[in-house]
């Protein structure tokens, strides 16, 4: 576990000096990373001036909730840029040949393929919008708070990266990396941006028993902003929500498996 | 490996070239007792592909219906290699060389047959046996593109969790060997083939593997870095004991390199031998060439050479090749009746381009590019 997550480190490490080599191409990227999600919460603050609140939450919680959302997905976006260009650039060309040549998980080589620098203007962006919301919603950062925050973002971590690996793993049987998996990641980020509870009861089943995007931003946020729950949960499962975005990576990790057998038993 | 070069030398002298060697070979193993270090029996892989149907109308009738096929990629391969042997692996192309190397290097899985490599069933124990193996794809670099060679080696140190002591000696040897010193500051994308090629082998060499895989080595490489390519891949053998399992096309490196052949075929191993077993299979053609003292008319030589398994007289000026079975007539019988009648300058012995003789194999065979 040290040695692999040393490898990695290792990885980045690496990855990140060789962007760095193209200075003005980064700090592009970046700015334009940073800009664009700007624009984005414009246009969050546009609507809340018109209509004051959105049944019954108010900017700064809403503001809040993006802050998470977005700070999570940047980074976990930031991980996988090998599993996003994977059947594009590893399975067409042959190129995962190579990395089942070595002996590590391929999973860990890919997650190593590109630490992409550039979603560091997302993330910025991010933290200011939650800092922002954070003093507006004067927070007592307790050391409970701080836990539950940290662990909140890293269920959310998981669970991206897991989405990514399921989107990975289709390129296996298809080669083209599906659109349709876009749906699950932008749009997740977007459907997160609000409060759960605003959205139709269908809708929330699915975002809490399917695809838990709402164990890792709705719930344990509830906890942490120290409101009550329209939807009625308590405190211990909100705090607890979160592992469930640990239990979907764990099982994309099983499914990319099946996905690896294919792929060395046709060889294609 | 406790071999003294004595030893090896020994063990390169007595090595069988038959697809099944004697199994009484002891006092060379590696502490993984006395098998062969590469055992393959009746392996075999069965691709299930679709048809495409032709045209616009077809491609979106396929996405409905699918007709597939089976294609027998190889249909019962059987051999053994021993460690410390440089054997040269050979086939018209979509005869199962790749098909075979892959299985081999544990990325592929058979759909029947067994394959061990050092006690290890390769797709079974794939990261362990990556550990132990070297592999390197001609057309395909392992090494990272933007990074400094040198940045790709240690990296691969932390990959293949090579202790420093070791990688330091390894890293060093392949430097000196492969002339590498000049280039390890310098990015993979500006590197010509012929020096990727070269760190390419060293890249896959800084973990000491004893068994190297070389999918061919040679292509698209300009004649100087082939031999120097060939250099390195003999040392590596002989002074190391690095066994070598290569593919390729270009018969030179066969020539150059390979005590034993393995010739494959429509998913077959159709020869298993030297490469004097390689040219008696396809008939013992030799070329006879004499220089005489005079012109000589090819019309008188031939008739004093007709019959007995002569194939072809051509002459040119004062020089003639006559190509003959050497398996019906003796090239000693047949010198001796040309210089009976005429006078001769001097004469020698060729065996044909080893490719006419792949080339008359493939054919044989019903395969190979036409």
């Amino acid at each position: 576990m040290v040695d692999t997550m040393a490898l990695l480190g290792r990885y980045f490490g690496v990855s990140i000096r060789a962007q760095l080599q193209y200075r003005a191409s980064f700090l592009l990227n970046a700015t334009g990373q940073f800009v664009n999600s700007g624009i984005e919460f414009v246009g969050l603050w546009a609507l809340f001036d018109r209509f004051g609140h959105l049944a019954g939450w108010t900017f700064a919680e809403v503001a809040f909730f993006y802050g998470v959302v977005n700070c999570t997905f940047a980074i976990a976006d930031a991980l996988t840029t090998g599993f996003d260009r994977f059947g594009s650039h590893y399975v067409k060309t042959g190129d995962f040949d190579r990395l089942l040549l070595r002996p590590r998980p391929a999973a860990l080589q890919l997650a190593g393929h590109e630490f992409a620098l550039r979603r560091v203007g997302r993330l910025l962006q991010g933290m200011i919008v939650l800092a922002w919301a954070t003093s507006a919603l004067d927070i007592p950062w307790d050391a409970a708070r701080v836990a539950l925050l940290t662990l909140t973002v890293t269920g959310g971590i998981a669970f991206f990266v897991g989405l990514m690996v399921l989107q990975a793993t289709l390129c296996f049987w298809t080669t083209e990396s599906l659109e349709i998996m876009n749906v699950l990641t932008y749009g997740g980020v977007e459907t997160a941006q609000y409060p759960l509870s605003i959205y139709h009861v269908a809708f929330r089943r699915v975002f809490t028993f399917v695809v838990p995007l709402a164990c890792i931003g709705y719930f344990p946020v509830v906890a942490v902003l120290g409101v009550d729950d329209p939807l009625g949960t308590g405190r211990v499962f909100q705090a607890l929500a979160p592992l469930a975005g640990v239990a979907f990576l764990g099982l994309s990790l099983v499914v990319w498996s099946v996905g690896v057998r294919r792929y060395t038993s046709t060889g294609s | 490996m406790p071999r003294s070069p004595l030893e090896r030398l020994e063990a390169r002298q007595g090595r069988p070239y038959t697809a099944r060697p004697a199994a009484a070979r002891g006092g060379q193993s590696d502490g993984e007792s006395s098998m062969s270090q590469i055992e393959v029996r009746n392996l075999a892989k069965v691709f299930r592909v679709a048809e495409r149907r032709a045209g616009l109308l077809g491609a979106f009738r396929g996405l409905v219906s699918r007709r597939m096929r089976d294609v027998h990629a190889l249909a019962g391969v059987d051999f053994d290699i021993e460690r410390g042997e440089l054997v040269g692996y050979i086939g018209p192309n979509g005869a199962g060389k790749s098909t075979t190397i892959k299985i081999l290097a544990g990325i592929l899985t058979p759909t029947g047959g067994t394959c061990t490599i050092d006690g290890l069933t390769p797709w079974r124990d794939r990261r362990r046996h990556a550990a132990r193996i070297g592999v390197v794809f001609g057309q395909r670099t392992q090494l990272w593109w933007d990074l400094p060679v040198i940045e790709s080696f240690e990296l691969l140190q932390r990959v293949y969790r090579v202790p420093e002591g070791l990688f330091a000696s390894n890293r060093d040897r392949m430097v000196e060997l492969l002339r590498l010193g000049p280039l390890l500051d310098t990015p993979v994308r500006q590197l010509s083939l012929g020096q990727r090629m070269r760190a390419d082998l060293a890249a896959a060499l800084l973990h000491g593997p004893k068994l190297l895989f070389l999918d061919e080595p040679t292509i698209g490489l300009d004649a100087a870095a082939k031999l120097a390519m060939r250099d390195f891949v003999r040392t590596l053998n002989r002074e190391e004991g690095v066994t070598v399992v290569l593919t390729t096309h270009d018969m030179d490196d066969i020539e150059a390199l390979c005590e034993r052949i393995m010739v494959i075929g429509q998913g077959r191993i159709l020869i298993d031998g030297g490469i004097d077993e390689l040219r008696r299979r396809v008939g013992n053609e030799r070329v006879l060439i004499v220089d005489f003292e005079e012109v000589l008319r090819l019309a008188a030589l031939a008739r004093e050479l007709d019959g007995d398994g002569v194939r072809d007289v051509r002459v040119t000026g004062k020089r003639a090749r006559i190509a003959f079975d050497a398996g019906v007539v003796a090239p000693a019988a047949l010198i001796a009746r040309v210089t009976a009648r005429f006078e001769v300058h001097d004469l020698f012995v060729e065996h044909p381009p080893i490719e006419h003789t792949v080339a008359d194999l493939y054919a044989e065979h019903g395969q190979g590019e036409a």
